[in-house]
């Protein structure tokens, strides 16, 4: 008896030894955050930060209204889930409940490897084909547009989000299917008043795994949405989210500085985004987990 | 054959281990500007010196000279001269930095070839990047708008253009971004109201076409008697007055050689 609870020692202390350095890495980095972002709050209020409208860090006086890029961060995330999540659904269903089986063992893994494509391939796709392509069509002032970086980020949540959705399809058990085919009810039916509302939990959980993938975006809104600090006005306007205005600004920003602290500031706006959304997430499984009890 | 590869991957390894701390090797950082005349350099440097090695990134001139001041890197690559602040934490911090002209870089007005408009002047310029004008029709092109396209605000290039043309006027919020010199000429390149700036070393006239600014051509002749309105010199950094492999490699990058290189990644020489 003690022999064997010896044998269990060793690997659940290394195993919390490796939850905790993640934890502690976490905090660290939160701390960092935090650490790094405040001082500018001595330099502007944070309603000017939140409310402003003018982007200007390096002018003398120097403003740091963030509005637009809120904004443009909000809005590249929206229309991206909006374009993506429905398309995500109709994949995860068909190749959960009407796929063929050897399609499907070709279908899944080509999904998921799509997940892992480059965000810098699908910037420059953006940038070369899809823009000059929006200009002409639909004779633009610029194809480097709000709509264009959410296509393009739309593309690389479909895989994250039809993945996801299809294994909590996929996990509703077949006795449910059977019993609702027992009660004489159509596959149509089925899948969408007993199967689709038993994945419920799972399936939105999915979504918001992928509107968090599509908050933290970089390269494709950098390469792809115009960066225009604007708040816009249809869905062909430029916009400049956070994400690409700490990547394309930190590089040069002498360190210190406000613009400096500003940045961080917009990171830990972001992160402060992921994590409600990932609390909401949390919210959402375990309601799910009483619904299943 | 094998033998010495396995002996040149041991080498590099053993290079990226020992980083800067090791004698005999450089770590040059800094402005993206710099980074193809440096790279260059580099190569040629060490092809004459073999115990010398030398690496090079680029990350921007803030972090170059952040890095230098840090110690992390020996030569600060930098496409501006060094802000106040940045000179005042340096010595604070112990860190004397010497600045070394290598080339002179003129950034040139780009629009897409199919515009017709073939010069601007500084004023008109100023008036296109701040917003007042908006059409192609009040600089002598076609009834079409003009999309301006700038650099992130805190590229070196960009920095150089809110010297010379924007002359500390805000650029208008309505500006579209672009991150590297690359995509510059890639966004306008491709936009036909488009009008963006770039370094006379990215900027062909293949792809896109040059404007004259005030009339005149930039090109090396004009950038270096200071007619051409829009150009500036590119340093070098060093931790106080340069010794040893550092001293040889800046007197490298501003003899004859070097200034061949500079030519040939298509920046202004020196001389």
């Amino acid at each position: 008896m003690k022999e064997a609870m010896k044998g269990d020692i060793l690997p659940r202390r290394i195993i919390s030894g490796f939850a905790l350095t993640g934890m502690a890495i976490m905090i660290f980095i939160l701390f960092f955050l935090v650490k790094e972002s405040l001082p500018i709050l001595r330099e502007t209020s944070l309603l000017q930060i939140l409310g402003g409208k003018e982007w200007y860090p390096t002018y003398a006086p120097p403003s740091f209204g963030m509005l637009p890029l809120i904004t443009g961060s909000v809005a590249v995330t929206l229309l991206s889930a909006l374009l993506a999540i429905p398309l995500s659904l109709g994949l995860a269903i068909f190749l959960s409940e009407a796929c063929p089986r050897l399609l499907r063992e070709f279908f899944k893994p080509t999904l998921e490897i799509l997940g892992f494509l480059p965000s810098v391939v699908l910037g420059f796709i953006g940038m070369m084909v899809l823009a000059p392509w929006l200009q002409e069509r639909f004779d633009l002032m610029t194809g480097l547009n709000l709509f264009n970086a959410s296509v393009l980020m739309g593309i690389m949540i479909v895989p994250i989000v039809a993945s996801i959705a299809e294994d909590s399809l996929s996990s509703v058990p077949d006795d449910l299917r059977d019993a609702s085919y027992a009660m004489g009810a159509t596959r149509w039916e089925t899948t969408t008043r007993v199967v689709f509302p038993a994945a419920l939990p799972g399936i939105l959980e999915a979504c918001l795994l992928g509107v968090m993938r599509a908050v933290g975006e970089t390269m494709v809104v950098l390469m792809a949405a115009g960066g225009s600090a604007v708040i816009p006005k249809s869905v062909f306007d430029a916009v400049r989210p956070l994400t690409s205005t700490i990547a394309a600004e930190m590089g040069e920003t002498p360190v210190g500085s406000g613009h400096y602290h500003a940045l961080f500031f917009a990171g830990l706006l972001l992160f402060l985004f992921t994590w409600a959304i990932n609390l909401f997430a949390a919210r959402i499984e375990a309601r799910g987990r009483r619904w299943r009890e | 054959m094998k033998k010495l590869s396995i002996l040149f991957v041991a080498l590099f390894v053993g290079v990226l281990a020992a980083g800067a701390a090791f004698a005999g090797n450089l770590v040059v950082n800094g402005s993206t500007t710099v980074l193809p005349i440096s790279q260059s350099a580099a190569e040629a440097f060490m092809a004459e010196n073999k115990d010398v090695k030398i690496s090079v990134s680029g990350g921007g001139s803030g972090n170059g000279i952040k890095a230098l001041i840090d110690g992390t890197c020996d030569i600060a690559n930098s496409s501006r001269f060094m802000k106040d602040a940045e000179a005042k934490l340096a010595i604070e911090k112990g860190v004397y930095p010497v600045p070394f002209a290598v080339a002179i870089d003129a950034i040139v007005p780009i629009v897409n070839p199919s515009n017709p408009v073939k010069n601007l002047t500084t004023q008109q310029l100023q008036e296109i990047y701040t917003g007042k004008i908006t059409s192609w029709k009040q600089v002598g092109g076609e009834d079409k708008p003009i999309v301006v396209v700038g650099r992130d605000t805190s590229s070196g290039t960009y920095e150089v253009w809110e010297e010379k043309i924007l002359k500390k006027e805000k650029v208008t919020p309505k500006a579209q971004v672009v991150a590297s010199s690359g995509a510059m000429l890639q966004t306008v390149s491709r936009n036909k109201y488009a009008i963006g700036y770039d370094g006379l070393g990215y900027a062909d006239d293949k792809s896109v076409k040059m404007l004259t600014v005030n009339g005149v051509k930039a090109d090396a002749k004009t950038a270096r008697s200071g007619k051409y309105p829009v150009s500036r010199y590119l340093f070098v950094f060093t931790k106080g007055w340069p010794t040893g492999d550092v001293l040889d490699f800046v007197n490298f990058m501003q003899s004859d050689e070097g200034q061949k290189i500079v030519v040939k990644q298509g920046f202004v020489p020196l001389r």
